[in-house]
């Protein structure tokens, strides 16, 4: 073409004018409506000279609350992707009937499934998860912030680092087509030589490092940051479970980070670890990756269960049921997750003692699950329950939980599971406990805790709507997969040939609608919330009538969270004290010792982006380049011995005076 | 005049029962609660004996969810409220033992029914009703899962099928299962459960058809763009009509040797069912060997010589122990002409690091590199 390939694969490696697929309608389209949806955003902050005050008060923050809000508006942003995924399915599934092909070639609809896992899992769960836990965890302490707040800043942009690399998946080349955990020998470079497994690896690398990172702020942050008197056996439920969540990233991503190393060493250097020949093994990949795979399911979930046991407890206005069974519950499953991973995998020929000790550990499992069940329930019993909406999800999770728990135990019967496993049946399941347990979970945080973050309330009537769409779009989307499922119907299917089956896939697309209507009544709520902010706003602090920590402190919280470090006396602290009736101090104020916001997250994130890019299209020399980037600025930063001030005493004393103040005029 | 009086009261329900009809029909479809077969109607067993036994809690735990916070909603007149009471030692036994109970429970019915249904253990009275042929030699199948349709060789019939499965109704099935390039699972939902296929691996599936029909048979592990049509039909049939089938695969006069193995290996989509008279005895252990290719050397002989029983022999190259690929990433780009697309090369097909040899090499013989015919070692053709 240029005359000179040599010289044009040297430059662009393997990039090429036809990697773009513009033979693709859809995939043009969405690529219009991004671009100008995204040119149309960046005039618009240039117009409003909005750049300096995004860099300036967000990019370069390392205020973890102001971190955890961007987290949570790149998971939003990107549950619209990975949902737009999910519609497309619903909709090939439903119409690829009676001889039709659908309107998705399998070269798409299997890069479609695949995307839809990974950007669910990594980029809109976990991102969610990280994302209330900086914003609630430091505050629930007593902190001022986390342990390392530039590392927590580099974490956020090496996540978003990979949300753009699998984004950029969407418009240059291709995704992988393997299924969201890319299973060699499907995956190796023979058989998939493409780009597609190279963006996956890229992609869940970069904020791979993002997640282990933050995960080892937090575990420091709960260790050695709790306000004093604050023991173990004190921490408020939530940032249990966050810390048992801690505890499973840190043990767990490096798996991930490795068998991912492992995969690309195949790919790249022409090693035999999993492929076929010469001694590689593909059965390994899939204990490997299991074994992050399975703790990655309680690393989701565990957080929300703390969350649930917070709304419980705030919203029956009673103290919680058996908080050290609560405890004693999260520890057990924490430890149990590593038990368990073979039950992904019951079909792979193994033998029968190994199949049922993995089955029967399985199972163990819902005996702390069950035993939490029963502590929100008796929460519940003998209180007061007010019908706010973190409440509602609550519910919601419990009645959706405990079915998808019983479905769960089922799959864990190795004999089950052998009729079962890939099958419709199963893909209900996980979404029957990862909708309703953790974006249920999610939700009602979200609604609980998005005054403390904002300053006001959310709209509760558009919650409500979201809610219930929610919630009926949720059975009416997946209970029919139970049922083809037990009609013997698998996963991952393009087009079907029984008609009998169509009905069904019908009332699923049709829940998937319901679920659109509920996410667009989300971001409705939001929108009615911005603009109703003075009548919604919350000048106490404590709209809920809250009982730990960070109710303690405004809405929003002041850029050092208290003014004085709190002092613990037992659970529930911030009741306590307002039992005892508690009075802020108004005087003695000291000058705050504060970290400086900084770039170099951003800049060191965006260098691993280009470096990933570029090892995904064999641009070997911009790979090198960045890469040495990353190092030196990694190195420069070190020398960076401006990172720290002081907020006067002035200033902490007027802000905590206008809050007084506020709650005054208030009561 | 009764029957006015009784049909007023059931109208709406008998629209209801209109309604379910097709639902309440199509449940009846399934494979895996009305199955045809005894491990997969123990296999069903299992699902319902788990499925009580956890009702057991699933149901007062879902009623608590409901009238807990409707009966101590803040509303209430009635209810009482104690905003201290958060323990009771009593309450808190009773929520640990009574799943610990249940589990104990489920745990011994898993790990007795997993041992009895693992695939690998043959057939006997325990697993099977009585009117299977315990005494009958069971049929065998070696069974192997190509780039994307399956291949039914049958050894004691010296003969082969292409997505067509048969089988004579009660007698004992024994299936020997690999796969040619990446993983599958073999699934007939009502024949028994699922089994993964696996290149270079062998895995195994006792089981046995009780009732005569056609039944679908699935590839239920994603595998690659032709995964939505690697079906075929298992036919459950009387000894007879089993009997005529294999005579009509003999009839068909086409071979299944290398050549033939090799051409039908290459990827292709929704590919109709074929028949083989006659299969060259030791294909299937060279499938599993990864050594169809001559010139190959065979994974047993591998195994052999890491183990130290075998000699390397002089002339064994690093080509010899790569396994020929094709690249699946050229396939599902749209309209399926037939024998599949593998058009252009798609970006990096030709990677340094892959070591895969272009499209225009893939028919290239590459015999001749050690000059010995016979593919197995001979320790391997003496069983």
């Amino acid at each position: 073409m240029l005359g000179n390939t040599d010289l044009t694969r040297l430059i662009f490696g393997r990039l090429t004018l036809d990697s773009i697929p513009y033979h693709e309608p859809i995939l043009i389209g969405t690529f219009a409506v991004v671009a100008i949806g995204g040119l149309a955003l960046l005039g618009a902050l240039t117009y409003f000279k909005l750049w300096g005050y995004l860099w300036n008060e967000w990019f370069t923050s390392v205020d973890h609350k102001k971190i955890g809000i961007m987290y949570m508006v790149l998971a939003i942003v990107m549950l619209l992707r990975g949902f737009a995924d999910a519609l497309m399915m619903r909709a090939q599934q439903a119409i690829a009937f009676n001889g039709s092909e659908g309107f998705l070639p399998a070269h798409h609809y299997d890069q479609v499934f695949s995307a839809h896992g990974v950007i669910m899992i990594f980029f809109v769960a976990m991102p969610l998860i990280v994302g209330v836990m900086n914003i609630v965890v430091p505050l629930q302490i007593g902190a001022r912030d986390v342990a390392f707040p530039f590392l927590n800043n580099f974490s956020f942009w090496m996540t978003a680092g990979g949300v753009i690399i699998v984004m950029l998946s969407l418009f240059i080349g291709e995704f992988a087509r393997t299924g969201w955990l890319a299973f060699p020998p499907l995956a190796d470079a023979a058989n998939s030589p493409g780009v597609g497994v190279d963006y996956y690896i890229w992609g869940l690398q970069i904020a791979g490092v993002g997640t282990l990172l933050s995960g080892v702020n937090f575990l420091v942050t709960i260790i050695k940051m709790r306000a004093p008197g604050m023991t173990m056996m004190r921490m408020p439920i939530f940032t249990w479970t966050a810390l048992c969540t801690n505890i499973l990233i840190v043990a767990s991503f490096p798996v991930l980070t490795a068998v991912l190393a492992l995969l690309s060493l195949d790919r790249y250097v022409g090693t035999h670890f999993f492929t076929n020949d010469l001694g590689g093994n593909s059965m390994m990949y899939f204990n490997l990756i299991w074994i992050w795979g399975h703790p990655e399911v309680y690393i989701l979930i565990l957080p929300c269960f703390g969350i649930y046991s917070e709304v419980t407890a705030t919203f029956s206005g009673k103290r919680l049921f058996g908080y050290t069974s609560m405890v004693y519950a999260t520890v057990v499953i924490t430890i149990l997750a590593y038990l368990v991973w073979l039950h992904h995998f019951f079909t792979m020929g193994n033998g029968a003692s190994v199949n049922s000790f993995f089955g029967i550990t399985t199972m163990i499992i819902s005996i702390p699950t069950g035993a939490k069940i029963f502590n929100w329930l008796f929460t519940m019993y003998r209180g007061r329950v007010r019908f706010e909406l973190p409440i509602m999800w609550t519910i919601a999770f419990l009645v959706t939980f405990t079915l998808g728990g019983m479905t769960g135990v089922l799959l864990a019967v190795p004999p089950v599971d052998f009729v079962t496993h890939n099958s419709l049946f199963l893909v209900a399941h996980f979404h029957n406990v990862i909708i309703g347990g953790v974006l249920f979970g999610m939700f009602a945080g979200i609604n609980y805790w998005f005054p403390k973050a904002f300053g006001f309330k959310l709209d509760r009537f558009w919650g409500t709507v979201s809610f219930w769409f929610w919630v009926v779009g949720f059975y009416f989307a997946f209970m029919p997969l139970y049922v083809l499922g037990l009609m013997g119907v698998t996963r991952r299917l393009r087009v079907f040939h029984d008609p009998s089956l169509h009905i069904w896939f019908i009332i699923a697309a049709f829940g998937a609608a319901l679920i659109a209507c509920g996410i667009a009544a989300f971001l409705v709520q939001i929108f009615v919330s911005i603009r109703n902010r003075e009548a919604l706003a919350d000048t106490t602090g404590d709209p809920w009538d809250g009982r730990t920590l960070e109710w303690a402190t405004s809405s929003p919280p002041p850029h050092y969270n208290f003014a004085f470090t709190p002092v613990v006396h037992g659970l529930d602290t911030y009741a306590d004290m307002k039992k005892r009736g508690f009075e802020r101090p108004m005087e003695g104020f000291k000058p705050i010792h504060m970290p400086k916001n900084t770039g170099a997250g951003v800049v060191i994130a965006a260098l691993a982006t280009i470096c990933g890019f570029a090892l995904i299209w064999y641009i070997w020399w911009l790979a090198a380049i960045s890469f040495v980037g990353i190092i030196v600025a990694t190195i420069w930063h070190t020398f960076n011995y401006n990172r720290d001030y002081y907020i006067p005493a002035d200033e902490v004393a007027a802000s905590e005076r206008a809050f007084a103040n506020a709650v005054a005029a208030r009561s | 005049m009764s029957e006015q009086y009784g049909a007023a009261p059931l109208r709406p329900f008998r629209l209801l029962a209109v309604l379910s009809l097709p639902f309440v029909l199509s449940a009846c479809d399934s494979p895996l609660l009305f199955p045809g077969g005894d491990i997969a109607a123990r296999q069903r067993d299992m699902l319902l004996i788990a499925t009580g036994l956890m009702l057991i809690i699933i149901i007062p735990v879902i009623f608590m969810s409901l009238y807990f916070p409707w009966r101590y909603r803040a509303t209430s007149k009635t209810a009482d409220y104690d905003a201290e009471w958060d323990h009771s030692t009593k309450l808190e036994l009773v929520i640990w033992t009574v799943p610990l109970l249940i589990i104990i429970c489920l745990g011994a019915v898993t790990w007795v029914g997993t041992h009895l249904l693992d695939p690998f253990r043959p057939l006997d009275k325990i697993t099977t009703s009585d009117s299977v042929k315990l005494d009958e030699d069971p049929l065998e199948v070696q069974v192997v899962a190509l780039n994307w349709k399956w291949l039914f060789i049958y050894p004691q019939y010296g003969v082969a099928s292409v997505n067509e499965l048969a089988a004579p109704v009660n007698r004992p099935i024994r299936f020997d299962l690999t796969a040619e390039s990446v993983m599958n699972a073999f699934y007939i939902p009502t024949l028994a459960g699922m089994i993964y296929s696996m290149p270079g691996m062998e895995t195994k599936l006792h089981a046995v058809m009780n009732e005569t029909g056609v039944y679908d048979g699935i590839a239920s592990h994603y595998n690659g763009a032709g995964f939505s049509d690697m079906q075929f039909k298992f036919y459950s049939q009387k000894d007879g009509d089993f009997d005529a089938w294999i005579q009509n695969l003999k009839d068909s006069g086409q071979a299944l040797d290398t050549d033939s193995y090799l051409d039908l290996a290459k990827p292709s989509e929704a590919v109709p069912v074929e028949y083989f008279s006659s299969v060259d005895p030791d294909l299937y252990k060279r499938i599993l060997g990864m050594c169809v290719n001559p010139g190959k050397l065979c994974m047993q002989q591998i195994m052999m010589i890491n183990a130290g029983k075998a000699e390397p022999g002089k002339d064994v190259t690093i080509d010899q122990l790569k396994y020929k690929t094709y690249d699946l990433d050229a396939f599902g780009h749209g309209e399926v002409d037939g024998k599949g697309q593998a058009g252009d090369e798609p970006q990096g097909a030709t990677a340094p690091a892959t070591g895969r040899e272009p499209h225009s090499d893939t028919a290239k013989s590459d015999g001749d590199a050690t000059g010995d015919d016979s593919v197995a070692p001979p320790q391997l053709n003496n069983d």
